[in-house]
């Protein structure tokens, strides 16, 4: 007998210091894996009293041999049609190991069940019956281990006692299945000939496998390794939230790879945002002192205020991930409906999720016959290579890179319905910020709205073509210098000629275009000027990306003129032209401006005059704290 | 990191994920050493604070030493208490065998306080090794509308990818210690000197492994006075934890029939 249940050493009594490891057991259906657990249970002495008494009860009410499975198909349905339909969770002891056995379900059908719990895996058992040999099943599931990054994986033949113990047959087999599993990179520790029924090979090798040289399921067992740390790898904390319960602003998440430690110079991606480490926070105890490292769940502050959503990781300067709106995953689906070129998606890495599009399915393959491969699209229970397009950038790394930040799920409908592995990341249109370190300003902000009487600002002007938006901007610029402020014009077509002239007017470079502009006005907004954007800017969601780069300073107002107003004014001629055909991608003919519906301020310029509408937009700017209404404000604003 | 370090770690995480991703979550509270543990991590998951109500649906029929623990902690951990009551036996499924029958109270006394509150997700100290049904939980185990659980329809969980989109009017059970084990808890309990209600700790040779109704409810023999010596008789005993649990022990399925319907 190898496996024992130790008495309690007084050192440990909680045997909290031997290492863990998850297995998960998994192959085809009834090749034998309830009945190894339940006889792997029985020989390590850790069921339950009463328990083998219950068993024997249950299997002779329903006029059967005793089976070891009843122990863990506990559930009724399950005992009334003989398999396994979910999940268990067991413990139990080898000399240097505890063991988390997670019993996974063979059937086809439940397969989401079978990958809910090897994904918690840090190794595999791979179950074959003798007689039957390698199946569909058992080649989708060692598949699946190498798709879920499950590295050790001993094979069982079981049910040896049908083929006489035949070591011939065991040969076979054991070619076979190494075969495949070799090809798919994953070795396999061991090749067992065991009869779980009987015992044969589970603690034992008996008589009847002579023959065996190798080790018993236990012994290879014992010789797993838990998780590896993921300590070394390059610093990953996706943010979870970020709290103000008190004075604190707390980013709370949990550290999937290397550390982290009060003083890190940190950079948050995608948005490229650099700030230092100010405190670790805890609870009783807080702030911790000592550095923290993968797996802890923590909450840091910062140095300074950022604008930080769920979703951004957190990251040391010099080793940051990519940030990209495109990227190729090798998937698993598990939706009734195939998944095809153009579905639209849910795309979840980590806490960050975003709408995706399929650009293209490159493979897709039934893992259980892999002669068949088809094209276009990936049927349920397949596997596939996929070419996604995201709606916002994230920051991600390739699975090689990095085991934790490189998975991800795809979501339908609210439910999680396929998963996979991140192969490459194309790095988007920003360099990664390695080693920039922004040098600040001279002067201190409050140096700043000391002389202009105003606080930095960014007051983005949106609207239809020809609604005003230039004559605002520019009465204002006026105003807002006359009583001795610092305003800076930003305007939309000016900064065209120029820094953006190697943009066009796609989608994407329209995005680009509102992203510069918006990162032009924050500088200045940040070194205490009013940045006045005139821009049409139609997309919602570019504007949205404006005000988060902006943050705080940002202050939006739509020129809300109607559009057959803006068309009967056409300074520039562009209505005319758009209408003659003779402006490709012109916004205001058709419906692709899309209005705010929640800027600080909207003004129509056709039932205004533009004196008033300044007088308007300086009223705003007053209410929302960027111009200083009296010299008593002013005081208080220092 | 040690092995709590680690079941720490992962229920923090839990927690976090069902408070950002949930509108409106309660935290069930039922006064036992799981319970109390969880309202720890959730307490170390938000800095101290619980930002969500703890609801103990009340048979009313827990002993006096539950009630007078929920009194005084409720207040020293300044939760938002909600106690919700049970309706009577007789409003009960008369099929079901008299302790279930009796425990059934607590399923509608929890589908009354999911009406009145509109929780779409309740965060429940449930553990795997507690019971078989629960071994085959989610995480984020999603409930029908009646609070039911579909135990041949659970989504999948991939690492730790939660479904958190509950259909409308249905909620979520959120289950932040599903990975942990008794031991765990009275080691973790131990380690974070968290207040224990006494009756777990052996008196005249009898002690409280699991704390239920008085009513359904029974001690079992031990003579562990502390936590130390809790540890070690689970080290050695091999009396499954809810065996003073009556209502377990009527039938081969009476567990599986309240928990489908709902029960914990």
């Amino acid at each position: 007998m190898n496996m024992i249940v130790t008495p309690a050493s007084p050192a440990t009594p909680n045997g909290t210091t031997r290492p863990q490891v998850r297995i998960v057991i998994v192959g085809h259906v009834d090749h034998g894996k309830s009945t190894l657990v339940g006889r792997l249970l029985h020989e390590t002495g850790s069921l339950p009293d009463g328990k083998l008494e219950m068993l024997k009860a249950v299997s002779a009410r329903r006029g059967m041999p005793f089976e070891w499975s009843f122990l863990l198909d506990a559930l009724q349905t399950e005992r009334d049609q003989g398999i396994t339909i979910d999940t268990t969770q067991i413990r139990f002891r080898t000399n240097s190991r505890d063991i988390v056995l997670i019993d996974a379900p063979g059937h086809a059908e439940f397969l989401r069940n079978m990958i809910t719990g090897a994904s918690q895996a840090d190794g595999a058992v791979l179950i074959i019956d003798a007689l039957e040999g390698v199946r569909d099943q058992t080649r989708r599931h060692g598949y699946l281990l190498h798709l879920l990054g499950v590295k050790q994986v001993a094979i069982v033949v079981n049910k040896m006692d049908r083929v006489d113990f035949s070591a011939e047959r065991f040969k076979e087999i054991s070619d076979e299945i190494s075969a495949h599993l070799n090809g798919l990179g994953v070795k396999p520790t061991a090749v067992i000939p065991i009869s779980a029924r009987d015992g044969d090979g589970v603690a034992d090798r008996t008589d009847r496998i002579g023959w065996y040289k190798g080790p018993t399921v236990v012994e290879a067992l014992d010789a797993l390794e838990p998780a590896r740390p993921l300590e070394a790898l390059a610093l990953r904390l996706p943010v979870q939230a970020i709290y103000k319960f008190d004075d604190r602003r707390i980013l709370a998440g949990r550290i999937e790879s290397g550390s982290l430690i009060a003083g890190d110079e940190i950079v948050i991606m995608p948005a490229g945002k650099i700030a230092k480490i100010k405190t670790v926070e805890s609870w009783p105890v807080t702030p911790v002192a000592g550095r923290q490292g993968a797996g802890r769940s923590v909450g840091i502050t910062l140095d300074r205020e950022l604008f930080i959503e769920r979703g951004d990781i957190i990251a040391h300067v010099s080793a940051a991930p990519r940030e990209t709106r495109r990227l190729r995953a090798r998937i698993f689906w598990l939706h009734d409906k195939p998944l095809a070129k153009g579905d639209q998606l849910l795309v979840r890495s980590g806490p960050k999720e975003s709408r995706a599009t399929v650009v293209e399915i490159e493979k897709a393959v039934d893992p259980g016959e892999l002669s068949s491969v088809e094209n276009k699209a990936i049927g349920r229970n397949h596997v596939g290579e996929i070419d996604i397009s995201l709606s916002n950038p994230i920051a991600t790394d390739p699975y090689t890179e990095n085991p934790r930040t490189g998975r991800l799920v795809i979501e339908v409908s609210g439910r999680i319905a396929g998963g996979g592995l991140v192969l490459s990341v194309d790095a988007g249109q920003r360099a990664v910020p390695v080693d920039i370190v922004p040098v600040e300003s001279a002067l201190r902000p409050d140096e700043r709205s000391a002389r202009y009487q105003h606080n930095g600002a960014v007051v983005w002007l949106t609207g239809l073509p020809a609604s005003g938006k230039s004559t605002l901007a520019k009465a204002l610029e006026r105003r807002l210098f006359s009583n001795g402020g610092s305003p800076v014009l930003l305007d939309g077509d000016t900064l065209r000629a120029g820094l953006n002239s190697d943009l066009g007017f796609s989608a994407a470079d329209r995005s680009e275009n509102i992203r510069r502009l918006a990162e032009v006005a924050t500088h200045l907004a940040r070194n205490g000027h009013i940045a006045i954007v005139a821009a049409v800017s139609p997309a919602r969601e570019d504007r949205a990306a404006a005000r988060r780069i902006a943050d705080t300073a940002f202050r939006e107002i739509h020129v809300a003129t109607p559009a057959e107003v803006c068309e009967d004014r056409d300074p520039k001629g562009h209505y005319k032209k758009a209408r003659a055909g003779a402006l490709a991608s012109f916004t205001g003919i058709g419906n692709d401006y899309e209005a705010p519906q929640a800027a600080e301020l909207v003004i129509d310029t056709s039932t205004r005059n533009v004196a008033d509408a300044v007088h308007e937009i300086e009223q705003m700017l007053k209410t929302t704290g960027v111009l200083f209404d009296e010299v008593v404000d002013l005081a208080a604003n220092i | 990191m040690d092995h709590l370090d680690q079941l720490e770690a992962q229920s923090i995480y839990i927690f976090r994920e069902a408070f950002a991703r949930l509108k409106k979550i309660a935290l069930l509270w039922s006064l036992g050493k799981d319970s109390n543990v969880m309202i720890w991590l959730a307490r170390k998951a938000f800095f101290g604070r619980v930002p969500f109500p703890a609801l103990h649906v009340d048979t009313g029929k827990k002993f006096p030493e539950m009630y007078r623990f929920r009194d005084h902690y409720g207040k020293e951990w300044e939760l938002d208490l909600r106690v919700e009551p049970c309706p009577p036996i007789d409003a009960v499924d008369p099929t079901l065998p008299p302790a279930a029958r009796s425990a059934a109270r607590k399923t509608e006394g929890l589908k009354m306080a999911l009406a009145k509150y509109g929780f779409d997700g309740l965060i429940a100290g449930i553990r795997r090794d507690e019971e078989a049904t629960r071994a085959k939980e989610r995480v984020f185990s999603p409930r029908g509308l009646e609070g039911n659980w579909d135990v041949r329809d659970q989504p999948p969980e991939f690492w730790d990818h939660f479904n958190a989109s509950p259909p409308q009017g249905a909620h979520l059970r959120i289950h932040p210690i599903l990975h942990w084990t008794e031991a765990d808890i009275w080691a973790y309990t131990k380690r974070e000197n968290i207040p224990i209600i006494p009756l777990y700790l052996a008196k005249d040779g009898k002690r409280y492994r699991s704390l239920g109704d008085q009513d359904i409810t029974n001690p079992v023999a031990s003579t562990a006075s502390n936590i130390d010596e809790i540890l070690i008789e689970l080290e050695q005993t091999k009396v499954p934890e809810r065996a003073g649990r009556a209502l377990d022990h009527e039938t081969e399925d009476a567990f599986e029939r309240l928990r489908v319907a709902g029960y914990l």
